[in-house]
């Protein structure tokens, strides 16, 4: 028998965690709501043509890292002063960082192509190609992304 | 590449698949998001089929329905995933878990449990019955009268197919509405109780919750 779609919130209870630190990661906490909340509407909408075999992680990561650019070039547009995100997140002002909490406030501070590759190749498991298809950049490019990122990375962790 | 630089990557690799750690509140805020994003969805008319766990006599039942009405009664041995993947399969994979859309089927199940409900007022949705003899057996077992019963075989008559009793039987024993749909209202032509999907004990309790059967001692 062919492999089934999961029921919606099945997919949404195993997803939501991993595309929240994404949009975190991406755009702040504050804004982090709304995105998560157009990404998952988004889903909702195209989910009964997914295919079940498909890389669905991938998929709806991806549909977040288009929903964390609109909400950067509606900022852009609007021009108004970004909120720091950690000084909006009380709960992220904590005095000495673990080692995985230090690598992934480095990643929120990527520039957007080298954390949108980070995390497409890392959380989403994504090849070279659909990172770059969900970028909008040759695979050549994805690729030097990902190794820009990885190497500003390795400054913050531990060998 | 050199090698150093390679397995120092490797370092960063692995934290990086283990994604960010949850010691911020970033779990609960996910899960937050992720109930208002039901409820939102519900608003929209983006759910198909909305469903919910309630409390009753029999345990946690699980109810789910569409925009046509109830769809699934489902008994607390029942499992959960297998219940909504089977609806998934025939209704729609577009499945999430909003309280707020079953809130008058849990009213009314609430009111026939504590004895002071006779009817149920509720529209249904015969999608997940299998085929035209189930829904009309179906169909003639939801106008048996509250304290009342009927056999197998009576069902089987008003349905259309005199000899059709072992068919009625099983359409019976897969009713996806139970209790709303009261299966348990057919009997064996001699008065023995015949079968239920949630179980003999349970038939016999809503049957003496009825009044259409003595209770033991």
């Amino acid at each position: 028998m062919s492999k089934q779609l999961p029921p919606f919130q099945r997919f949404l209870d195993v997803h939501r965690d991993v595309v929240w630190r994404f949009l975190v990661s991406a755009v702040g906490p504050v804004e982090a709501e709304d995105c998560f909340q157009e990404t998952f509407i988004a889903a909702l909408r195209a989910y009964p043509r997914l295919r079940a075999d498909s890389n669905v992680r991938g998929w709806v990561l991806t549909i977040a890292h288009r929903k964390a650019l609109d909400a950067h070039r509606g900022r852009a547009r609007r021009a108004l002063p970004v909120a720091d995100p950690v000084a909006v997140d009380g709960r992220a002002q904590s005095a000495a960082p673990a080692p995985d909490e230090a690598l992934w406030e480095a990643v929120g501070e990527l520039p957007d192509r080298q954390r949108s590759a980070v995390v497409l190749r890392y959380l989403a498991d994504l090849p070279h190609r659909d990172i770059a298809a969900a970028i909008g950049c040759s695979e050549e490019a994805a690729r030097r992304s990902l190794h820009e990122g990885l190497t500003t990375l390795r400054k913050v962790v531990p060998a | 590449m050199s090698a150093r630089t390679t397995s120092e990557n490797h370092v960063v690799e692995r934290a990086l698949r283990r994604g960010a750690p949850s010691t911020d509140g970033h779990e609960d805020r996910a899960a937050e998001a992720a109930r208002r994003l039901a409820q939102r969805a519900v608003q929209e008319g983006l759910a198909d089929v909305v469903y919910a766990p309630v409390s009753s006599p029999f345990g946690e039942l699980l109810l789910a329905a569409t925009d046509r009405g109830l769809l699934r009664v489902a008994f607390p041995e029942e499992d959960t995933d297998s219940v909504l993947e089977r609806i998934s399969r025939r209704v729609s994979p577009r499945i999430v878990e909003a309280p707020a859309g079953l809130e008058r089927v849990r009213r009314e199940l609430d009111e026939y449990f504590s004895g002071s409900r006779r009817r149920f007022d509720l529209a249904l949705d015969w999608s997940l019955v299998g085929g035209p003899f189930g829904r009309e057996v179906l169909r003639v077992t939801s106008e048996i009268p509250y304290g009342g019963v009927l056999s197998y075989r009576e069902v089987a008559m008003d349905a259309g197919s005199p000899r059709g009793s072992r068919a009625a039987g099983n359409a019976l024993g897969s009713n996806p509405i139970p209790i709303v749909v009261p299966c348990h209202r057919v009997l064996h032509t001699g008065g023995g109780l015949g079968g239920y999907g949630g179980g003999l004990d349970r038939k016999r309790w809503l049957l003496e919750l009825e009044g259409a059967l003595t209770p033991q001692l």
